[in-house]
């Protein structure tokens, strides 16, 4: 396949990574991300886990401009990028995807994952009525690229059906797709394997694996599967009830008790004793 | 002989007509259709579009601004260009409205203007209107003139439309119509939304101001009347739901259908004697009501639903020459 054309990788550039420092947000009286300070270094894999609500979620939305931080300071290769719009963000290369599957339900599946590259000059409505010839030719990129993805993630035979008739486990890929036509160099995973396949999901640590190695794809990945936290994380942050409760090696993490009873509750850990 | 030539007259009256609700209806889809904003202020910018041309093309008289005496040519992409100003003024503002509430901004817009235009006397000639607008070809014998008008809409609805069909399959389609279907999810594949949202409601705006041009210039006239809201807005909402929601074709046939039965529904209308005479305007809305309904129970998608490829066709490789999955890298 010689008419493969990746796209310039914007994790290249050696940096320091994606720095969060103090950052807390609240909804009404709840403090769902609080007082939360972590580095995703530049080339890791970074875990982050911790029971449901714990706020990993918000947080990512956070560092991915959705939501704005009520205080706290993130930074980007030491650049500071707090409370950047999603898409300037995206530009920075750095992107997210969704806990719950966010798709363009009436676009088809190909066509889901060919919005997202950036640099089409067909997105211009000018360029698009006046210049059919270099829309095509992107175009015609665009389409491989995606088409590699879908065959990558073995959605070939639903390539043309509209996105929302997908099961939730197909949806899941597309939106993994979606990161994956980005092209960014930090790439933030929210739970990428809840309601996927054991083989397909052991193909995707292996991707995921496979692109940090070849192309220094940096990620941050929340995931409640520990067999796939453990096999692809460098470094592991628990979080709980909005804040770090520790961070390191998952041979460290596993012998802490506080994340057993943060997992478990305290007087369940005790039972167990 | 005189019986052929009322029916050709009447037959192109109302090719004309649908020839400019046609253009509306388009710019109406690329609006809700393609990008998911709700107008209701259609009447308002298409009352932009008609006055602005109206002005711009009349000669030098006292009850109103004017004066400038320029062709259509010229007059009709400053109408669309007035329009457009106005919709993206108002986007400004307004777009990031959800959609309920940009309803009722546009509402408020279309007023707003109705009232502009009804009563700033010394610009638009308040409630009596412009009147003497020049109608091309109408030098031409007998029934050659309105022909030859009627050719001008048809090309030019043919031009709106090859416009709004080639948006709608470039990656601009695709894009708002992501939008669409699921901000967040544009906005983390890298989308200024905002700019989209504001191109898509100008561009259909721009349709709308034309066909308010055209409007003026088929009647020669143009007054508050003539804009009015509940007419144009209401039935270019109907036009689309009816036709087909996100497909340009069927906004066109869709302003065919309901124009030949609002058309219809005059005559009938106007044939009403005694007492339900003065029933007819309301008598009329309702049967378009009626028929609205009917639409929704039996064809919830239009008569054409929207086309489900919204990517112009690229060569489809046979899967054989497709690469085994394990050994390529997708382009992260
Ligand atoms: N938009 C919101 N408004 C109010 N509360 C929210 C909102 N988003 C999240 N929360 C609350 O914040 C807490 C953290 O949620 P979340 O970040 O989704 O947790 P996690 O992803 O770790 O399971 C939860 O208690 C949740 O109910
Ligand atoms: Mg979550």
């Amino acid at each position: 396949m010689k008419d493969i054309v990746v796209p310039q990788s914007k994790a290249a550039p050696p940096g320091t990574g994606l720095s969060i420092k103090g950052i807390s947000k609240s909804f009404g009286g709840l403090r769902a991300v609080d007082n939360c300070s972590f580095d995703v270094k530049r080339g890791s894999i970074t875990g982050l886990i911790g029971p449901n609500g714990a706020g990993k979620t918000t947080l990512f939305s956070i560092i991915t401009g959705f939501l704005s931080p009520d205080c706290g300071r993130i930074t980007l290769d030491d650049v500071d990028v707090t409370r950047l719009a999603p898409h300037d963000l995206f530009h920075r290369g750095l992107v997210r995807t969704f806990q719950i599957p966010h798709e363009f339900s009436k676009l088809s599946v190909l066509e889901n994952l060919m919005v997202v590259p950036a640099n089409q000059p067909g997105e211009n409505p000018i360029t698009a009525w006046l210049r059919p010839g270099l829309v095509r030719e992107r175009e015609e990129q665009v389409f491989q690229e995606a088409r590699n993805t879908l065959a990558f993630l073995g959605l070939e035979k639903v390539c043309d059906l509209p996105a929302g008739n997908l099961s939730g486990g197909q949806r899941k890929l597309v939106e993994l797709g979606r990161a994956m036509m980005s092209g960014a160099g930090t790439v933030l995973l929210d739970e990428p394997g809840a309601g996927v396949n054991p083989t397909l999901l052991a193909q995707l640590s292996q991707m995921i694996m496979r692109l940090n190695s070849e192309r220094g794809t940096t990620f941050c990945i929340i995931e409640h599967n520990m067999d796939m936290i453990t096999s692809l994380c460098d470094t592991v942050v628990v979080m709980s009830s909005g804040s770090v409760l520790t961070q390191g090696h998952m041979s460290q993490i596993k012998k802490d008790d506080r994340v057993l009873a943060a997992y478990l509750g305290s007087s369940a850990v005790r039972a167990l004793q | 002989m005189e019986i052929f030539v009322g029916y050709g007259n009447y037959t192109i009256a109302l090719a004309t007509m649908i020839g400019i609700y046609s253009i509306m209806a388009l710019g109406l889809n690329i609006q809700w259709g393609l990008t998911g904003l709700f107008n209701l202020g259609i009447a308002g910018f298409f009352a932009v579009g008609a006055y602005a041309s109206a002005i711009l093309t009349t000669s030098e008289t006292p009850k109103h601004i004017g004066g400038f005496d320029l062709p259509v040519v010229l007059a009709w992409p400053l109408a669309m260009i007035a329009a457009a100003f106005i919709a993206w003024a108002v986007a400004r503002i307004c777009i990031r409205l959800r959609a309920d509430y940009l309803a009722i901004a546009t509402i408020g817009i279309g007023e707003i203007l109705r009232l502009i235009f009804k009563n700033e006397q010394w610009a638009t000639g308040g409630t009596r209107g412009i009147s003497n607008i020049s109608r091309p070809f109408e030098q031409l014998p007998g029934i050659w003139a309105p022909l030859a008008f009627l050719g001008v809409v048809l090309i030019l609805a043919m031009v709106a439309y090859w416009l709004a069909e080639r948006g709608r399959t470039s990656p601009w389609g695709r894009v708002v119509q992501a939008i669409r279907d699921n901000e967040p999810a544009a906005r983390a594949a890298g989308k200024n939304v905002e700019t989209f949202r504001i191109q898509g409601f100008v561009i259909g705006s721009a349709f709308m101001g034309l066909a308010g041009a055209l409007t003026a210039h088929y009647f020669k006239f143009v007054g508050p009347e003539a804009t009015d809201p509940l007419q144009v807005t209401f039935l270019v909402w109907v036009m689309l739901i009816v036709g087909g929601n996100g497909s340009n074709r069927g906004a066109m046939l869709g302003a065919a259908v309901i124009w030949t039965m609002w058309s219809a529904s005059e005559l009938f209308s106007s044939r009403l004697s005694g007492d339900w005479a003065h029933r007819a305007p309301f008598v009329r809305l309702f049967l378009v009501g009626l028929i609205l309904q009917i639409m929704l129970q039996y064809f919830p998608d239009g008569l054409m639903p929207r086309q489900r490829q919204i990517t112009a066709r690229l060569p489809r490789k046979p899967t054989i020459d497709q690469p085994q999955s394990s050994h390529i890298l997708p382009p992260f």
